[in-house]
């Protein structure tokens, strides 16, 4: 019935069709190996290899090449036709954080207070999340997810320093099966001076005066600086003697590895003004910036550059922010980001598009961005920018064996993926909305 | 929501923004009361969606009309010819739902039955958007009032001829409609606070006797008029007739069928509701809207007539989102409904073609099928297919170029085309930067003159330290003041 139901290898045919409420496959350890033969592999690592091999085993790539045999006993996946790739990664998403965007009680985005640095998303991640089977449909196999606020809608800062991001696997019974790395990234949502905020209450836009809000602006930046200080007072003091000699304290305990260097801060910032005042920050407070949404980075490419400071850009699908801006501005940024020597990575601020990551990339490449480098902004990129370069992003020997098999380019809408791999494991991508499709499909004429 | 961020922060972006309205506007095509002139395309590969795909075709256009669609057609004498070797013509898209050009706020949520607003009335043909979705290949859109009540407010289908005057953009003799909404929305689930008064309906049983309510009325009222009319036909004369009720107007031409219903609706069981409701009171359903579980009853829909206009992939923003699915567009054409793709959002409607693109991926649509969504389907979705919604001799001349197959995410705009005339084109607007770049600095350089200083140390801190008590008089000027000398040559209107 469905066209995902295609010509299967009888083998296979029980690994895939198991219940969409699987998570994956039950039957599939990650000992199995497995050798994907025939296809063009793309390993982001080097150059296409056409009729190339590659080989799973314990989880990880084994090998990868055009002139490799399978080992005995490797279970085979005929890619002749189709191509393979390192599975999509979403830089930025909130996936299993929240299931209904209308329903508080699906919704563990946002802590109470505007700072929260000990808050840690994997600590909430809902493994059997409805997102997780349709986003990894798509071929993303790997998403960080955010816990914050205010940066990623057009309703008021809710959240400056929202807590940790985590790195996880789009399949797992649990969050440690599904854990690439739970301290990633520290969220920190730039304040923002907003004169015209949207009010949920009336539904209707609502001004502010200037004053008020460059008070309240300057309020947060001024309270931020003493939660950094205050962290690295704290670091002194946990070097200087045991815990009898200071009082434990979680949050600024999570603000440590800040003040060091050692855990990035992903600021969320989209206007220039903001965006040159957190570079700012970050570099006389001597943190780790990434830079999240970004879509005004053009107008401060040059001390992003600078600085050596990455940019994770919120969707090209977004209209400008001004209303004089050129219709395709933001379409038309990461090419401009990419040739002015920026590190880039996609992703879509979202669970429920996720799967239109693919889309976002081809997006820019229609306006201007090398075909190559949109691939790589949402596979290699994003793992270097994030730190887990080591671990996913390319089809590299000893890498986490994250891989897609597609009929096609990953970017275009219409390409399908025919198999996943997800830590070495054969992943249905069956989800929800197929089983609804199939249910639905199959509804007899009514009398 | 998109509108709100883009919001202005400071005091000199909303200068800029009286600069920017202009920005693409610069060079508008001729006026509809001028002759289009006579185009012919030439090399193109034409998408028809009526009969089939013409490889190196050409396309003649006359007085705002399809003249000739063939393999090859002589340039007559005077035509402008664009070669179009590489690209691909298809009809304008058409949205089927939008919320673009419309002065203010798009809900009149005070009250349960608004049928007594209308959107024809608060068209805002300065509106950006309106050139965003061009330069994204719409040439029509469905303007529809908000979803916060069961019977919304009237509705109107526009032209997107960016740079005339608002009266100008009514699509002349389309049928009006009215918005109704089911559910969340209606029954105001997602917004309102403590402290602010709950108004009927808050249920989904409510929202239907609202509307069977409201056309309780509706029929009375008709049977005074007709009453009336009858007896003034029959020669009686001094006759008072009945007080003119402006809220069931709207509804009593829905009972005659001079005004189509576009209802937003979410999940199968409201679907059927109001079809129960519809047919209590013998009126149609025109087109259910966004209408995400349509896939469970497409039977039902298609048996009825009732078309559905959709969302390509959107799911789980609330609750009676949750069992949305990508393939609900291509499963209700599977069972014969007619379908279009729709936006409901200024961003989305500048890649409807993408949108629609992905029935192909899920659910299996032909190509044809899939460019149906956002052309022929969605004009007799609004009762405007004789002259648009394809290519065909004498339709109207509404047409989108690309620089590839349109029903791929690297396909790109080049020209959309209006009556005949270019209203967007993309080497055009790209040419134009530079001068309008210019003319935006020189006109904030006056601005800053204009506006007195503590200091000025840095451009930077200009933004920031302009003077408090300047603020509110700037604050107010796009609404209360005239606009300063300076930036009234900049308004649009087709001043240039």
């Amino acid at each position: 019935m469905s066209r995902h139901s295609l010509c299967l290898l009888p083998s296979l045919a029980y690994f895939l069709f198991a219940p969409p409420s699987q998570p994956q496959s039950q039957a599939a350890s990650s000992s199995t190996t497995y050798a994907i033969t025939g296809g063009k592999v793309f390993t982001l690592a080097g150059d296409a290899i056409d009729n190339g091999t590659l080989l799973i085993r314990d989880g990880k790539i084994l090998a990868v090449g055009a002139n490799i045999s399978a080992p005995a006993g490797a279970q085979v996946i005929d890619a002749k036709g189709l191509q393979v790739y390192p599975g999509l990664f979403d830089a930025v998403t909130q996936i299993g954080l929240r299931e209904i965007a209308s329903v508080s009680g699906t919704v563990d985005t946002t802590e109470t207070g505007l700072f929260n640095p000990d808050v840690v998303a994997a600590e909430a991640v809902l493994p059997s999340s409805e997102h997780i089977p349709v986003t990894r449909a798509a071929g993303i196999t790997e998403v960080l997810t955010v816990p914050a606020s205010g940066g990623f809608d057009s309703g008021s800062s809710q959240s400056v320093l929202g807590g940790q991001a985590s790195a996880i696997h789009l399949a797992g019974w649990s969050i440690s099966d599904m854990l690439i790395k739970k301290n990633v990234a520290m969220a920190l949502s730039w304040p923002r001076i907003e004169t015209e905020v949207f009010d949920m209450t009336t539904f209707s836009r609502r001004s502010k005066p200037y004053k008020e809000a460059k008070e309240e602006y300057d309020k947060q930046v001024s309270e931020l600086t003493d939660w950094i200080d205050r962290a690295r007072h704290y670091a002194l003091a946990m070097g200087h003697g045991g815990p009898a000699d200071y009082q434990r304290d979680l949050k600024l305990e999570a603000l440590v590895p800040v003040t060091r260097g050692e855990l990035p801060v992903l600021v969320i910032a989209d206007r220039a003004r903001e965006i040159r005042a957190a570079v700012d920050f970050c570099d006389k407070q001597k943190l780790k910036m990434i830079l999240a949404g970004g879509l005004e980075a053009y107008k401060v490419k040059d001390l992003l550059r600078s600085k050596s400071i990455p940019v994770i850009l919120r969707p090209v699908l977004t209209l400008p922010l001004q209303e004089d801006d050129p219709y395709d501005r933001v379409l038309s940024q990461p090419a401009e980001l990419k040739s002015a020597g920026l590190k880039i990575a996609f992703a879509t601020f979202d669970n429920s598009f996720a799967r239109r990551l693919g889309q976002q990339a081809a997006n820019a490449v229609a306006h201007g961005l090398p075909y190559d480098a949109a691939l790589k902004a949402v596979t290699v990129e994003p793992a270097q920018i994030l730190g887990l370069a080591d671990q996913v992003g390319t089809l590299e020997t000893g890498k986490i064996a994250n891989v897609i098999v597609t009929t096609g380019d990953p970017l275009e809408l219409t390409t399908d993926v025919r198999y996943l791999f997800i830590k070495g494991r054969l992943t249905s991508t069956d989800n929800k909305h197929k089983a609804l499709y199939e249910k639905y499909a199959n509804r007899p004429k009514p009398q | 929501m998109n509108r709100s961020r883009a919001q202005i922060v400071f005091i000199l972006a909303s200068l800029t923004a009286v600069v920017a309205v202009q920005t693409p506007g610069a060079n508008p095509p001729a006026a509809p009361d001028e002759p289009a002139p006579v185009i012919l395309i030439q090399n193109a590969t034409i998408l028809t969606v009526s009969h089939g795909t013409i490889e190196h075709g050409s396309l003649l256009l006359k007085d705002g009309k399809i003249a000739e669609v063939g393999s090859s057609i002589k340039a007559p004498k005077d035509a402008q010819v664009i070669d179009a070797a590489g690209q691909f013509v298809m009809p304008g898209i058409i949205d089927c739902h939008s919320h673009i050009a419309i002065d203010g706020n798009v809900n009149e949520g005070s009250i349960a039955v608004s049928s007594i607003a209308n959107i024809a009335d608060v068209i805002n043909s300065d509106d950006i958007e309106i050139y965003r979705d061009l330069a994204g290949g719409v040439t029509i859109a469905n303007v529809l009032h908000g979803s916060a009540n069961p019977i919304g407010g009237q509705t109107t289908v526009i032209k997107l001829r960016w740079g005339q005057p608002a009266s100008k953009l009514p699509f002349q003799g389309a049928m009006p409609g009215i918005k109704f909404a089911l559910g969340e929305n209606p029954k105001h689930s997602n917004f309102g606070a403590r402290g602010t008064a709950a108004r009927y309906p808050a249920t989904r049983m409510g929202v239907e006797e609202t509307i069977r309510g409201a056309f309780v009325e509706a029929r009375d009222y008709k049977s005074e008029w007709d009453a009336y009319n009858k007896r003034v036909a029959g020669g009686e004369k001094n006759l008072i007739p009945p007080r003119r009720d402006l809220r069931l107007d709207p509804l009593v031409e829905v009972l005659e069928g001079k005004r189509y219903v576009h209802s937003h609706c979410y999940r199968e069981d409201e679907i059927l509701m109001l079809l129960r409701v519809a047919k209590e009171f013998g009126f149609k359903v025109r087109t259910f809207q966004h209408v995400l579980e349509g896939y469970k009853v497409a039977d039902e829909l298609a048996a009825g007539g009732v078309g559905a206009s959709t969302f390509s992939d959107w799911w789980a923003f609330k609750v009676e989102a949750y069992d949305a699915i990508p393939y609900n567009a291509a499963l209700m054409v599977q069972r014969g409904v007619l379908v279009s793709v729709n936006s409901d959002d200024a961003e989305e409607a500048t890649h409807l073609n993408q949108e629609a693109a992905k029935s192909i991926k899920y659910g299996g649509l032909s190509h044809d099928q899939a460019l149906k969504l956002i052309t022929i389907n969605p004009a007799i979705q609004l009762g405007i297919d004789k002259r648009v919604g394809s290519i065909d001799t004498g339709k109207d001349a509404d047409l989108v170029m690309y620089n590839r197959d349109p029903l791929s995410a690297y396909a790109v705009v080049q020209k959309t085309l209006i009556d005949g005339r270019v209203y967007f084109d993309r080497q055009r607007d790209i040419a134009q930067r530079p001068e309008l770049e210019k003319e935006k600095k020189a006109l904030l350089e006056k601005e800053k003159k204009a506006v007195p200083e503590k200091k000025s140390d840095s451009s930077k801190k200009t933004e920031e330290k302009i003077p408090e008590e300047k603020k509110p008089q700037e604050e107010k000027k796009p609404q209360e003041a005239p606009k300063p000398p300076s930036l009234v040559s900049s308004s649009f209107g087709g001043a240039q």
